[in-house]
Parts: structure tokens; C-alpha cells; sequence
């Protein structure tokens, strides 16, 4: 963008006929990739069912083990941020930049918040050994293609271990609901799914953040206003789909179980 | 754009988009869709030269039978991969709609450029990203699983260059969401004034209906290659039975996108051929609606029948026969396609220079492409020709005697329109006869093959097989010696070719109403429609 008057700042681009025209196709544009996004978590929602219903007791133990606190924590970060980011897009819009840039940057902390739970959330995870079905195995030979059955899962060397217990903070509680876990076969499958989807979903709140950040800098800079809020609105409606597959995602995995 | 370009564009009535700011800068940067558009065809030819030399490696190696006089077991395997998924997944799906749609549509629309300029730009260089990781597992670690990726061979067994593979890919299917996302916008948003859906010429239908399909399919192929990924690097176990989950999953999604990548390939061609008949044949369509609505009809019963890619699999013999239904409904809307393409010819002023014999060509080919589909769609033969010859000779037919004839055709059709010069017509004939040709010669003894019961995909065969494999071998270069003459011949148009006039073929639709090559911004001033697009008589 060359660097010309304010008044001129808002122009629409030379192949569109109005700035009311250039609204309206990035609208549709941004419609449109969003479906595409929904459509790809679809994927993931459809293997979700479908092992969901094969192995029921697997994800109903592997559910028990998530920290719905945890969950639900973020599930109330995201639906702050949602109403953060309708709230800037309101004020870009009414021209009261500096109090939309103030929401923005809430927006832009609360994804933080989320990342940072999630961040201690997977640790746990990690610690205690529920990772994705390669991982969960202790002997490196059993990952080389061993016979699984032979293999022994690092949860169940953990649970043997009561000082290992003590130091990856695993209440009593929580090492029945593992047992409960690892008595199951195929039991890793959960977790194949928990870390697949919300990593999925973890990488679009990163992405989503970096975008807030983009408007963020373009609201500090008036380069948005009353004339002209296609990005705050299109990064906004990214947002909320980004909060909406949350919504699903969390009593899927942390409560339905 | 600054306006002071503007200006000076208006000036100078000689101006045009290629000389609209030179230097390498100017076409790196640029937001012009035909510069993107040239972009894309240089890369896809230089990718396509590269998974010609896989084919024709494969193809020296299968002359011979018995022992291994070129390839190694492990090496024909990579060869075949890099082949399959070269082709498909960077020359044939992006071949029309992002090299000719990106040139042809906004022109076509009577539009100045794409909805999303910046974003056209932004998908050229996220496809060359995708090239790049994908190329790299070439040079990292070679993949042997074919461009299937079919599990448990590709997470279990094969080597981690997987995960290059399927991330590229994923990479440039994100490319082709964009480029399918902005078509739509431009075509909804931005047609001229009097340009109702109804009078938009039928390769807009075409790249439409491809558009539709990259936004509903690609997104599945995305989480099927992520969860690939992640398996090969992870072991989530989605697809691995030890964990519980199952390798046949895979192919359901897979296959959810990849048939209807099949109709990314084939509608714009499609489009192309419709735009060539009418052209060619001096005659206004027969059936405009009927093609057009055949091409959405195509894209939508397209979601319906990934199964009849897995009649092998172990699915129910129910779910079996509805998808054998089903896909023999694709039967219809390309039948329609073609009796209307006849229909136009007949008693029209037809004429055969290059871009017509290659859609004559087209029509042939993918005929007999389309017709045993047929037989494969049947559950009883299909068990007979699963994975053999006839299949790999089946779906050659359509993929390359579909689509890259109608590329060809459509790069000697809007050559003069590019580059503001005509190629040499003979050297467009030479390079048919040879590419028409050697293709029968090569594919037709694999319908052959694959009856008398000879595997794809394996590096050796029985002795039996040797005389058609050879036949088959001399065929294959006769296309290799036909696409190079057609190579010399575009880049001696583009060097030394004669001027070319506005409409040097006396079509009708729009981009041919303005100078060869266009001005940057398509049309000096914005041109109204009042009537359909192919209103010769």
C-alpha cells in the first residue's frame, strides 16, 4: 500500500465498483473459507463418531482422565474472547479506536490464557504418560514393532512407581481413573483423537491470535474505521469459528465420554 | 496501484499487461490474474516435464521383462509415487483452473482482475511451497507407496519422507481451496453489466462447478493427509489396527476427496472443450443449459461415489451395488456434455486447426475413457480388473486423454490471446498426430494387459505380457517426442511468432472482444452484455 491521504485510505480496490461491493465479496469470501474449515474438523468429527461407537468403554475411561475444570476454564477464556471480539468490531465500526484496540488486545490475552492452560493441561498429559499411541510406550523396541501386547505402557511402569506418583502431582483419584484407563485394549486410541483435535485446534487459536494481532496493529493505526472494517470483521468471524469448534470439541472429549 | 499507472496505461494504446512494469520484480510481485495465471503454466510445465521423465523411466524399466535392466525393485516403487503424485496433484489438478481459469475467467466475465487479487498471488506461492516440500522428499527420503498413501503400508512400513509427502500436499490442496474460493467470489461478485448467470460463457460453469468441489472436497483431503502425518510421526492410531483403528477409514476419506478430484481435473477441460466446439464449429452451442447445469450435476452426484473405489475393500455387498449405481449416474451429465458437443458440430462451419484436433482428440479419448468406467463401476467385472492394467489404462485415458488434451487445445486456443502472437498451426498438428497417437499405442495394450490379468503397480510381469509392454513402451515416447514438439512450438510462437489479431478465431465470448494481448486491467473500458455468449448466428 502506498502511504496517501487518510481520505483515500478507504478506497476500495480499482476491479470493484463501490466499497459496498468490495464488503460484500470479502464477505462471501470469508464465508466461504470458513465452510472450508468446518468441513475439515468435520473429518475429524467423523472418525470421532465412528470409534466413538466401536469402543465406547475406551473413550468413556479416556474422557474421565481429562480435567473438565481445565476444559471448562477455557471454554469460558474462549467465549470471553468471542464477546471481546464482537465487542471491537463494534467499536471499529462506531470509529472508537483506541476502546477497540483495548478489546482487541483482550482478545489477543485470552487466546494466551487458553494456550498457557492447555500448555499445563498437555504437560500433565505428558507426564502421566497419556500421549498419542507411539509415545505411550516405555521400551523404544516395543514402538519398533514389538508385539504390544508384551509392551508395557509407561502409565502402568508409572503407577507401579509411588514416588514417581508423588512427583508428577497424580492424586490417588486420578490413579483409579488411569487403571480404569489402561484396562482397557486399544485404550491409546482416545488419546490418538484428544491430542489430534485439539492440537488441531490449538494451532487455529495461535493462528487466530497472530490475525487479531494484524487488525490490533491496523487499529493503532487507523488504517480501519467506520468506512472500512473488512479485516476486523473477516479475522473476527475466523475467531468465532475457531470458538465454536471449542464448543464442540469440549464436552466431545471432556464431558460425553 | 498507484493511479499515475493508470494513466499512463490509457495513454498508450500498445500497452499491455506484459509490458505493464518489467523486470523479474514486477512479475514476482504482481496482482495481475493473467500474470498469475503464466506464472502457474510455467511451473506446471516444468513439473509436468518432470513427471514425464518418471514415466518414461517406468516405462524404458517395463520394456524388458524378467531381470532388472534399468530400475531396482525399490526404485521403480519411488518412481511410480513420484510419477502419480506429481502429476495429479501439481500438474493435473491445478492445470486449468489455476493456469487457463486464472487467465481466461475475469476476462471472460467481462471482470478488471480475480475478487481476491493479493490472495490469487498468496496461492501461487503457497503451491510452490507445497512443490518444494513435496519435491524435497525426493531428494530426503523417496517414498514408495504410490500417491495413494494407502495405510498401513505408508505409516507403518515406509520410510518418513510420508510426512514430506502428504504435507506438501496438504499445502498445495490449501492453495487450491484459495484459488476455488476466489473464482466463486469473481463469479458471483464481479461479472460484467448484463452478464446474468445465464450468459456466462460455459467454461465459467466449468471452472464454477471445479470451484464447488475444491471448497467441499479439499478440506477432507487436508485432515485425511494431517492425520497421515500425524500417525507416520505421532502414531495416533486412526488408521493402525493395533491401536484399534482402521486402515480402511483411510481410503474412505481419501478416496471422499480424490473422486471428486477426479472432476477438478476433468470439468475445466470440459469447459475448455465447449468453449473449443463452438468456437471451431462457427455455431452457437446446442443445449447452453444443458452443459451448464450437466457441469453442476457432474460436481454434485461427484461426492456420491468414492466407494466404487473400494469394491475390494470388504464393504458390503449393499453398499457395493448403490455405489455402483451411483457412479454410473456420472454417465449421464457427460453424455449430455458430449451429445450437445456433437450436436454443435453438425451442420456447423467446423474447421480443424491445432486447439480443434485436440478437442476432437479429447472427445475420443475420453469417450473411451468414460465408456470403461463403465465396466469398472460394475461390482462383478471390477473384482475381475482390480488393480490391474486396465485400470492404470482406464483412468490414462480420462486423466491425460481428458484433461491435458483439452489443456493442449486450450493453450493453442488462447496462445494468441497470452502472448499477442500466433504458434506455427503445423507444429500444433505435428505435436496431436504424435501425442494422439503414441497415447493409443501406449494405453490402449494396457486395457489388453489388464484383462489377460497383469498387476499395476508391479515392477515386473510374465513373459506373456512382454509384446504388449513394448508396444506400449514405443508409445510412450511417441507422446513424449509429440509434447516436446508441442513445447518447441509454444516457445517458438511466444519468440518469433506472427502478431496476432484481437480474435483471430472469430469466437464470440468476451475475451476475444478486447486486444491480444490485454491491456492491464482486460478491457479499456468495462463492456456491457446483451446477449448470450455464443451468438453466431
Amino acid at each position: 500500500m502506498t502511504s496517501v491521504s487518510s481520505s483515500s485510505e478507504f478506497h476500495h480496490q480499482h476491479h470493484f465498483k463501490s466499497a459496498d461491493h468490495q464488503y460484500a465479496s470479502s464477505k462471501q469470501g470469508i464465508w466461504l473459507f470458513l465452510c472450508t474449515e468446518i468441513l475439515m474438523f468435520g473429518g475429524l468429527f467423523v472418525g470421532y463418531l465412528i470409534y466413538h461407537s466401536l469402543y465406547p468403554t475406551v473413550f468413556k475411561n479416556g474422557s474421565e482422565t481429562l480435567d473438565w475444570k481445565m476444559g471448562a476454564v477455557n471454554t469460558v477464556v474462549l467465549l470471553v474472547s468471542s464477546f471481546t471480539m464482537a465487542a471491537a468490531i463494534n467499536y471499529v465500526q462506531r470509529g472508537l479506536h483506541k476502546i477497540a484496540a483495548v478489546m482487541l488486545a483482550l482478545t489477543i490475552a485470552c487466546a494466551g490464557a487458553f494456550m498457557v492452560i492447555k500448555y499445563f493441561e498437555y504437560s500433565h498429559k505428558f507426564h502421566v504418560g497419556t500421549v498419542p499411541g507411539k509415545f505411550s510406550l516405555v521400551d523404544p523396541s516395543c514402538a519398533a514393532g514389538g508385539k504390544r501386547a508384551e509392551c508395557e505402557s509407561k502409565i502402568s511402569a508409572l503407577l507401579k512407581n509411588p514416588a514417581e506418583l508423588e512427583k508428577n502431582h497424580v492424586s490417588t483419584e486420578e490413579v483409579t481413573r488411569l487403571k480404569a484407563v489402561i484396562s482397557q485394549p486399544k485404550w491409546e486410541m482416545f488419546y490418538g483423537f484428544y491430542f489430534v483435535m485439539t492440537g488441531l485446534h490449538g494451532i487455529h487459536v495461535v493462528a487466530g491470535a497472530l490475525l487479531i494481532f494484524w487488525v490490533f496493529i491496523k487499529t493503532l493505526r487507523r488504517k480501519v474505521g467506520p468506512e472500512y472494517y473488512t479485516p476486523v470483521e473477516g479475522v473476527g468471524l475466523f475467531w468465532h469459528v475457531v470458538d465454536l469448534v471449542w464448543i464442540y470439541l469440549f464436552p466431545l472429549l471432556y464431558l460425553v465420554g | 496501484m498507484s493511479s499515475a499507472q493508470t494513466k499512463t496505461e490509457h495513454g498508450h494504446t500498445d500497452h499491455n499487461y506484459l509490458n505493464h512494469g518489467s523486470g523479474i520484480w514486477s512479475w514476482m510481485t504482481t496482482l495481475d490474474h493473467k500474470r498469475i495465471g503464466l506464472m502457474y503454466f510455467a511451473t506446471v510445465s516444468t513439473l509436468f516435464l518432470i513427471g514425464g521423465f518418471f514415466a518414461l523411466g517406468i516405462r524404458l524399466h517395463l520394456a524388458k521383462f524378467g531381470a532388472t535392466p534399468l530400475l531396482d525393485p525399490d526404485t521403480y516403487n519411488k518412481f511410480m509415487t513420484f510419477h502419480g503424485a506429481i502429476m495429479v496433484f501439481m500438474v493435473i489438478i491445478p492445470g486449468i483452473p489455476a493456469f487457463l481459469g486464472n487467465f481466461i475467467l475475469p476476462i471472460q466475465l467481462g471482470a478488471k482482475d480475480v475478487a481476491f487479487p493479493r490472495l490469487n498471488l498468496a496461492s501461487y506461492y503457497i503451491f510452490i511451497a507445497g512443490a518444494l516440500l513435496s519435491a524435497s522428499s525426493m531428494i530426503f527420503n523417496q517414498v514408495d507407496t504410490g500417491w495413494t498413501f494407502y495405510t498401513p503400508y505408508s505409516t507403518a512400513k515406509t520410510s518418513n519422507g510420508v510426512i514430506l509427502l502428504v504435507m506438501g500436499a496438504f499445502t498445495m490442496g490449501f492453495s487450491s481451496i484459495l484459488t476455488g474460493l476466489n473464482f466463486i467470489v469473481t463469479t458471483h461478485k464481479l461479472r460484467a453489466p448484463g452478464m446474468t448467470m445465464d450468459r456466462i460463457p460455459l467454461m465459467i460453469w466449468a471452472l464454477y462447478s471445479t470451484s464447488i468441489i475444491q471448497i467441499l472436497a479439499t478440506p477432507i483431503l487436508a485432515i485425511t493427509l494431517l492425520l497421515i502425518g500425524a500417525e507416520k510421526a505421532l502414531g495416533v492410531g486412526i488408521f493402525d489396527p493395533d491401536l484399534g483403528g482402521d486402515p480402511i477409514l483411510f481410503q474412505h476419506f481419501f478416496w471422499f476427496y480424490s473422486h471428486p478430484a477426479v472432476y477438478i481435473m476433468i470439468l475445466p477441460a470440459m469447459g475448455v472443450i465447449s468453449e473449443l466446439i463452438t468456437a471451431f464449429s462457427k455455431k452457437t452451442i446446442f443445449g447452453y443449459r444443458a452443459i451448464a447445469y450437466s457441469s453442476v450435476a457432474i460436481a454434485a452426484v461427484s461426492f456420491l461415489v468414492w466407494g466404487h473405489h473400494m469394491f475390494v475393500s470388504g464393504q458390503s455387498t449393499l453398499a457395493g451395488l448403490v455405489f455402483s449405481i451411483i457412479t454410473m449416474f456420472v454417465g449421464v451429465p457427460t453424455a449430455i456434455k458430449l451429445f450437445n458437443w456433437i450436436s454443435t458440430m453438425y451442420r456447423g462451419t467446423v474447421t480443424f486447426e491445432a486447439p480443434m484436433l485436440f478437442a476432437l482428440g479429447f472427445m475420443f479419448l475420453f469417450t473411451i475413457g468414460g465408456l470403461t468406467g463403465v465396466f469398472l463401476a460394475s461390482t462383478g467385472m471390477d473384482v475381475h480388473f482390480h488393480d490391474t492394467y486396465f485400470v492404470v489404462a482406464h483412468f490414462h485415458y480420462v486423466m491425460v486423454g481428458g484433461t491435458l488434451m483439452a489443456l493442449m487445445g486450450g493453450i493453442f486456443y488462447w496462445f494468441p490471446k497470452m502472448f499477442g502472437k500466433m504458434t506455427s498451426d503445423l507444429g500444433g498438428r505435428i505435436s496431436w498426430v504424435l501425442i494422439f497417437t503414441g497415447f493409443n499405442v501406449t494405453f490402449f495394450p494396457q486395457f489388453i494387459l489388464g484383462a489377460m490379468g497383469m498387476p499395476r503397480r508391479y515392477f515386473d510381469y510374465l513373459p506373456e505380457y512382454t509384446n504388449l509392454n513394448q508396444i506400449s513402451t514405443v508409445g510412450s515416447w511417441l507422446i513424449g517426442l509429440g509434447f516436446l514438439v508441442g513445447l518447441i512450438t509454444i516457445i517458438h510462437g511466444i519468440l518469433k511468432g506472427e502478431k496476432a489479431p484481437n480474435n483471430p478465431w472469430g469466437a464470440k465470448t468476451l475475451e476475444w472482444q478486447t486486444t491480444s494481448p490485454p491491456p492491464h486491467e482486460n478491457f479499456t473500458t468495462t463492456p456491457t452484455v446483451t446477449a448470450g455468449p455464443y451468438d453466431f448466428r
